[in-house]
């Protein structure tokens, strides 16, 4: 019997939508508003300079690489179940653009967290 | 082509006639602003990637009074993701028994609520003490 794929896509869900509920708030909050307002943070906070140190840091390399795929993931999995329940019973075609989308996140993140070097 | 055509119940709108079914529906919901936030994320690595042009570019968009609006819309579904994701993991998640007892779902929701809120704070202090 052909083992399923399914534990992959649960697991890469899960892991996401576990990174989004302890880490998403926050990060929306830092951002999205704290930093475009100026308000709490620095507004020079997220310069080209802090972030480019942060990306080129081992640390910044890995928390980017958890943060943007699995977000995408989670979120491809959860869309994709969630057609059915609005009336799209979507095939090989909405697998391809949920999953297909997540997987081409994933690797521009790698191609650009690559190419921003060490 | 048969000319039988059997009854099918309706399926549009059936999620808004119980507020279950709604709460599922906004917590289904939340996927696309996680999907949403993980992109403008991407654009923004991208964009760093490219130099520091394209970088300051990305970020006068982020001050754009639209994109903040859409970044507060993105906060609130985003922390309703954390709560319904807490709420329901006592139901998705295996047993947890401790001393012949199963864990209180009340307790794996506030587990995770609190730590959330620690991570949170941790971040926060984080990017303020590191660009001070």
């Amino acid at each position: 019997m052909k083992r399923s794929n399914a534990p992959i896509f649960w697991g890469l869900f899960g892991a996401g939508g576990m990174l989004a509920a302890i880490l998403g708030p926050a990060l929306v909050f830092i951002t999205g508003i704290a930093v475009p307002l100026g308000v709490l943070l620095a507004p020079d906070a997220m310069s080209y300079a802090n972030m480019m140190a942060f990306a080129q840091s081992w640390i910044g390399k890995a928390f980017v690489l958890a943060i943007v795929p699995l977000f995408l993931w989670h979120a491809g999995h959860r869309i994709f179940h969630s057609l059915h329940d609005v009336g799209i019973h979507g095939g090989t075609g909405a697998r391809l653009i949920c999953y297909g989308g997540a997987l081409l996140g994933t690797l521009i993140t790698l191609w650009a967290l690559l190419s921003i070097g060490f | 082509m048969s000319k039988r055509r059997p009854y099918t119940r309706p399926m549009a709108g059936w999620w808004r006639k119980n507020p279950f079914f709604v709460e599922y529906m906004i917590h289904e919901g939340t996927a696309l602003f996680v999907a949403a936030y993980g992109v403008v994320l991407l654009i923004g690595l991208v964009c760093l990637a490219q130099g520091e042009a394209a970088w300051n570019g990305w970020l006068a968009t982020m001050k754009h009074p639209l994109a903040v609006i859409f970044h507060l819309a993105v906060l609130a579904m985003m922390s309703y993701h954390s709560w319904t994701w807490f709420k329901i993991m006592p139901k998705t998640m295996p047993p947890v028994v401790i001393g012949g007892k199963r864990l209180a779902p009340a307790m794996i929701t506030g587990g995770g609520l609190a730590v959330t809120a620690v991570a949170s704070l941790i971040l926060l202090g984080l990017a303020w003490g590191l660009t001070r």
